[in-house]
């Protein structure tokens, strides 16, 4: 077909960030599955405590202790979290890396809290359906955590190599730190449903 | 080498027609031989073999139908045992919805929805190719299974507890969970790849109101995909923890509940049917306007009754549990919302119907094939609001009523619309044409076939026939009919070879296309057939719902693009205003690996839990070796 | 010892069609009578739907055509597609509506005249018949007995899988689901054997699921219950007390009970009155000392996968042990 040039392109900046990047709108996507994932098994938790003569199975209600510290930590994560995402709109190479490395500490420490976490439910997986709930619920938000924690480290080793400096690695970083902020988020609900929900 | 060859930062605007496209091919073009095979991320070399593999799947699973349709052709047949054909039925079903139907629609959507919207590849275009392996590796997972007698036998819902533990040994039930994993991760993988390229790549002045309705139904089929599949991805994962690990989910001795899975199943299961109709939607949309010669009636109309049924479809899952113990008055409710949906389709065959008949129809092949498509589609929606209500499904559940009702929505809704797509984008794809009267041929043959095999079976159903039996005794009044139906799926499936004869004879050695062969009215005729590696030199501005037909005498195209690196425009969501220019990743064979990685993860974990801890590790290293950058002009900003 | 094909093989083919009724366009039950009348309703509508759209089709691509005025015609589609759609949410209010009256119409009742309990087994069911009295409680299996006319509330249990209720006959569906109880309402408002069938996709043998529903005055039906409560009959001929010999000394009554005898097993079908019954193997075959022999000798040909295994038994013993069972009315 024959082509009239009506627009000049030329112009526009060569990579987008922020709504204008796809890989944010990819995140959200990947999020709102995710999400999705996690508000069935809340709804499988409910539904399975709605069929329960008491609740919980055969067992007390969960210890809170780990559970509120790793909340706690998480929400304190937030903060550093939220300056990485400022520096890298920022394209601050230092400050950027001094974060990544503490994000990646922060991403260390709810794992080591977590393990925790498991025996304070005072039952196995395989002890009756509440037990095998409250086990993927935390299996699944420990997966979040861990894909999330390698993703930090891939993207510190990153910003140390000749690679870093470069508009769209700080695109990826805000995006890892957007994730971040959902692996938190997703939590709240869970962590109200696994450790309150049965104190009703 | 030419002098330009130096130049950085090379632009469109700087080169005339012949070194712009000899420039732009050495940029996109895929290499030749294996390795650019395996590595390739280009959507339409891709598209092409996701669409070819599905119909393998499709030909693959209707030859299983033809097995089932001899065995049930008389009363105590012994061609098949009870074990075979309890894996024959499952593999059928299994194989017809997650390896043929929903592939297939986001196949066609993967080839068709860049060029649709004016961009030069698919969003993710290394996840598109990531999709297609592990689409691939499913598939030869299933059918590997039952070549050696593993296959699947729990049908395609896999009920527990007949799925679970203690009624399903061995590993047939872990073969058809893990496979659902599969294809729900590729099928997941290529919706978020559509909703990005819709949302951001289209181009430039294409405003959500100029978008094709092809394109919209697509966007929404993906949010359905997007919201419905973690259903099917937590139902599978805790079969599989149940069966591998002992845990409770579905036992009711220890808290768990049988009812939970078809719960998670079919919250899953009735949004997967409109997942595999909606597209088919589009596609009729398309092949009325073009055919017609004028728009579709009723654009705003057609886009809300897409969104309506999207939304409606997480409404209506109860209605495949009817009998299965439920409240009566909460079925009640799902009785109103599952006939709720026959307004939008109501609406949207009004709509054609008023496009036809305020247009000028060309009875073209993949117009007839519409026109069947209308006939078959209505009746089948009509069993569909019969088996809506609650007493009237009590006594058609589970019975071959309801499988007439589906193959008919399925086959009609969805099938008839892929063929007459087929036919039409033929072209487009393949650049040849189809033969036309042997498209007359095979739709003829399959439009009588069809309803000749399967209009019986509302009565079988009726007559008090059960499905997946493996027989039926002589006494009972179902040998005519069955004996009837079996040989009309000869006619049926005479119809599809001869379809199957046409599509590879004219890819051979049809008749060549040119750029538009029916006059259509949207961007993917705006190129040459089959299209160039980068679809378009330049990239095409819109401003209307029909460019070709609004700008016969020239397409209005933006320029200002870099050449030596793979560069498309992001646009804003809903205006279509350019926001940047974007690199297009290149070719990798990192997607491969991973996929690989991701096989041998899921397919061990059939075995051990400590496969995802192991079996991780390889990921890890494929997707690092994935993301990682590897200083080619596409990672620079 | 087994029977060579052939004597079983032309056993089946004499046993002659003990199909009775299972057709849900031929009600003779009150609930399945009032759904009867909902689907003629529907689907007479449908169809008048359908070949209404059909005639719009066939106008819409034939209709010829002019240029002049074609403009103004289009304008007046927007109004015929909103009345269309109008007309759809009308229809489907309607339709909607008949279902729930329908729905409640073939609710349980507060009261029926008897209860049962039919629990579904991989590939059989088990049928019992409560009574608050123990002595009074008894068991059969594969074939239900009502009397007619009366409101029967079925109770619907499983022990493995999940199963189906099916006597289109007389009622819809109702699926039997482990760890749950279902109810379902049977009525019938004439005498006859209705034939069921296992709806839901319970494995290997679901296809050989099916059961009778033997409707009979009320009077009949207090006699087969009086006939039913009551223990074994003792075997007269020798044949079948050397079968009941042998019966009991084989692994048969490691499954089976039969009552008034050591037989105690409950895997299987309680066979205290199985010669009574119309069918064996839920609905397989019709009962004859022919038939029970040949499902003796080798019921894993028969009805392939099921859970009676092929006891190895001498000539002799499977036809004394055929004419023991024939011989429990
Ligand atoms: C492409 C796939 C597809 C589509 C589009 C549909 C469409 C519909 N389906 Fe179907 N369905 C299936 C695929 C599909 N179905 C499958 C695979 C199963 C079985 C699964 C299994 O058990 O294996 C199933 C089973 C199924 C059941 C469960 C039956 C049972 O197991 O007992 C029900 C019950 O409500 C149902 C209802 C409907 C309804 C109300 C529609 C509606 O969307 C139909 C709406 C369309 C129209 C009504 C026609 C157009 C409208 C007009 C012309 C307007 C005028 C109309 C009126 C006035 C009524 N379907
Ligand atoms: C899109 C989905 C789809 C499609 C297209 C079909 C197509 C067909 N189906 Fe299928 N069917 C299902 C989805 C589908 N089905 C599902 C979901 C079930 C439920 C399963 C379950 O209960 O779990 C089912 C169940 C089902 C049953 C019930 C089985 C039972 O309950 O026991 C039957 C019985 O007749 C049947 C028949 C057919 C037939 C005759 C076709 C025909 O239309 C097929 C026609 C096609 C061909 C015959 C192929 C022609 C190809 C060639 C001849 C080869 C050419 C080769 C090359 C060139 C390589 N189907
Ligand atoms: C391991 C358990 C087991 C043993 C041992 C066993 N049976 Fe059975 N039997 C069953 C089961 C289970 C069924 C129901 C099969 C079906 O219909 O699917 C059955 C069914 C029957 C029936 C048909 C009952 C009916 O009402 O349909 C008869 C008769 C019978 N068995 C007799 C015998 C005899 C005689 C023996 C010994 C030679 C025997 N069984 C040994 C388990 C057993
Ligand atoms: Cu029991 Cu099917
Ligand atoms: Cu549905």
């Amino acid at each position: 077909m024959k082509q009239t040039i009506v627009l000049d392109l030329s112009k526009l900046p060569p990579h987008g960030l922020g709504t204008a990047s796809l890989t944010w709108w990819g995140t959200l996507a990947f999020m709102l599955i995710e999400g999705t994932g996690f508000a069935l098994a809340i709804a499988v938790y409910l539904y399975l405590m709605s069929l329960a003569p008491q609740w919980p199975l055969h067992a007390p209600a969960p210890d809170l202790l780990a559970g509120t510290v790793l909340t706690l930590l998480l929400i304190a994560s937030l903060f550093p979290n939220i300056l990485v995402a400022r520096w890298a709109k920022a394209q601050d190479l230092r400050k950027v890396r001094i974060g990544l490395i503490v994000m990646s500490l922060l991403g260390i420490a709810p794992l080591i809290v977590r393990v925790f976490e498991f025996p304070a439910m005072h039952l196995n997986w395989d002890q009756n359906a509440y037990g095998s709930i409250v086990w993927v619920m935390l299996g699944l938000h420990t997966t979040h955590i861990l894909t999330d924690l390698i993703d930090t480290l891939v993207l510190t080793a990153l910003m140390f190599s000749r690679h870093g400096d470069n508009p769209r690695r700080y695109g990826d970083i805000s995006d890892n730190a957007m994730y971040w902020n959902f692996v938190v988020a997703t939590w709240l609900p869970m962590y109200i449903c696994l450790y309150w929900v049965p104190r009703l | 080498m030419t002098p330009l060859d130096n130049v950085a930062d090379l632009r469109d605007t700087d080169l005339n027609d012949v070194e712009l496209d000899r420039r732009l091919a050495s940029t996109w073009a895929t290499p030749k031989g294996v390795w650019g095979a395996l590595s390739t991320v280009d959507h339409k070399i891709i598209g092409r073999r996701y669409i070819i593999t599905a119909f393998v799947f499709l030909a693959l699973g209707g030859i299983l139908s033809l097995a089932m349709r001899l065995q049930l052709a008389q009363p105590e047949a012994r061609f098949i045992g009870p074990d075979r054909y309890n894996q024959i039925f499952t593999m059928h079903g299994t194989n017809m919805m997650f390896l043929f139907a929903v592939p297939v629609m986001e196949a066609m959507a993967v080839y068709l929805v860049p060029l649709m919207v004016g961009t030069r590849n698919i969003a993710f275009p290394r996840l598109n190719a990531f999709s297609y392996w592990m689409y691939l590796a499913g598939g030869l997972l299933l059918w590997i299974a039952f070549a050696i007698d593993t296959g699947p036998d729990v049908g395609w819902f896999a009920d527990v507890p007949l799925s679970g533990p203690q009624y399903a040994a061995g590993k047939r039930a872990d073969i058809w969970a893990q496979m659902i994993t599969f294809t729900e991760v590729s099928a997941l993988a290529v919706a978020v790849e559509l909703v990005v390229t819709v949302f951001k790549q289209r181009a430039p002045g294409m405003s959500l109101d100029q978008i094709p309705l092809f394109v919209w139904s697509m966007l929404v089929t993906s949010f359905l995909i997007i919201m419905a599949m973690p259903a099917i991805m937590i139902a599978s994962t805790a079969l599989i923890l149940d069966r591998l690990v002992g845990t409770q989910f579905f036992n009711p001795a220890e808290g768990g509940d049988v009812l939970l899975w078809q719960h998670l199943f079919w919250f899953f299961g009735h949004p997967e049917v409109y997942i595999i109709f909606l597209p088919a939607v589009g596609m009729v949309s398309t092949i009325v306007a073009t055919f017609t010669r004028r728009p579709v009636f009723g654009y705003l109309g057609m886009v809300m009754a897409l969104i309506a049924t999207g939304i409606l479809a997480f409404g209506l899952w109860v209605h495949h549990m009817f009998v299965a113990g439920l409240p009566r008055l909460g079925e009640s409710f799902f009785t109103a919302s599952s006939m709720a949906i026959a307004i939008p389709s109501g609406l949207q065959i009004f709509c054609w119907l008023a496009t036809i008949w305020a247009g000028r129809p060309v009875f073209k092949t993949p117009f007839l094939f519409v026109i069947g498509f209308m006939v078959i589609f209505v009746i089948g929606g009509m069993t569909g609001v019969m088996v809506a209500s609650v007493p009237f499904d009590t006594q058609v559940h589970d019975t071959y009523f309801v499988v007439a009702h589906f193959h008919y929505v399925l086959v009609g809704g969805a099938v008839f619309p892929l063929l007459g797509a087929i036919y039409y984008w033929f072209p487009k794809i393949t650049g040849r044409m189809m033969n036309e009267t042997i498209g007359r041929w095979a739709f003829g043959l399959i439009f009588t076939g069809f309803n000749l095999t399967f209009f019986p079976m509302h009565i079988l159903g009726l007559q008090g026939m059960p499905r997946r039996i493996y027989t039926y005794q002589p006494e009972m009044p179902w040998s005519g009919l069955n004996m009837f139906v079996s040989l009309s799926a000869v006619i049926l499936a005479a119809g599809f070879l001869l379809f199957f004869i046409d599509a590879i004879r004219s890819a051979l050695s049809g008749p060549v296309a040119p750029a538009n062969p029916w006059c259509a009215s949207t961007l993917e005729w705006a190129t040459s057939s089959p299209p160039p590696a980068y679809n378009f030199s330049r990239m095409p501005v819109v401003g209307s719902l029909e460019p070709l037909v609004d700008n016969s005498g020239a397409l209005p195209v933006a320029s200002g693009l870099f050449v030596d690196r793979r560069e498309l425009v992001v646009t804003s969501v809903v205006g279509a205003l350019p926001e940047a220019r974007e690199s297009s990743p290149g070719d990798s064979i990192w997607p491969l690996w991973s996929a690989l990685a991701t096989t041998v993860l899921l397919i061990w974990s059939i075995f051990t839990p400590w496969a995802v801890v192991w079996g991780s590790v390889p990921l890890a290293i494929a997707l690092t070796g994935w993301f990682w950058p590897k200083g080619t002009k596409e990672d620079d900003a | 010892m087994r029977m060579s094909p052939i004597i079983w093989m032309s056993t089946i083919a004499i046993i002659s069609g003990c199909t009775g009724n299972q057709s849900a366009i031929n009600p003779k039950g009150a609930p399945a009578i009032h759904i009867a009348h909902l689907m003629s309703g529907i689907v007479a509508v449908c169809t008048l739907v359908w070949l209404l759209v059909m005639v719009m089709l066939v106008w819409a691509l034939l209709r010829k055509r002019s240029d002049a005025g074609e403009q103004a015609r289009e304008r007046g589609l927007t109004t015929t597609v909103s009345a269309a759609v109008g007309a759809t949410a009308v229809i489907i209010a309607g339709m909607t509506i008949a279902s729930f009256y329908t729905t409640r119409d073939i609710g349980i009742p507060g009261e029926a005249a008897l209860t049962i309990t039919v629990r579904g087994q991989q590939w059989w069911w088990q049928v019992i018949y409560a009574d608050p009295d123990p002595a009074l409680t008894f068991q059969t299996a594969n074939e239900i007995h009502i009397p007619v006319g009366r409101d029967v509330h079925v109770q619907l249990e499983s022990t493995d899988v999940v199963h189906s209720f099916w006597v289109p006959s007389l009622a819809g569906k109702q699926d039997l689901v482990p760890g749950r109880t279902n109810s379902l309402l049977l009525r019938a408002e004439r005498p006859g054997i209705y034939r069921g069938q296992c709806a839901e996709f319970c494995g290997l043998q679901h296809t050989h699921m099916a059961m009778m529903v033997i409707a009979e005055d009320p009077e009949s039906f207090e006699r087969w219950a009086v006939a039913q409560r009551g223990n074994s009959v003792n075997p007269g001929k020798p044949d079948a007390v050397a079968g009941q010999v042998a019966f009991i000394a084989k692994p048969c009554a490691a499954c089976h009970t039969v009552r008034g005898t050591p037989a105690m097993g409950t895997t299987g079908p309680d066979l205290t009155h199985v010669g009574s019954r119309k069918t064996i193997a839920a609905g397989l075959l019709e009962t004859t000392r022919g038939s029970l022999a040949a499902w003796i000798a080798d019921p894993q040909t028969l009805k392939p996968g099921n859970n009676m295994p092929m006891v190895p038994l001498t000539s002799v013993e499977l036809k004394n042990i055929s004419a023991y069972m024939e011989s429990l009315k």
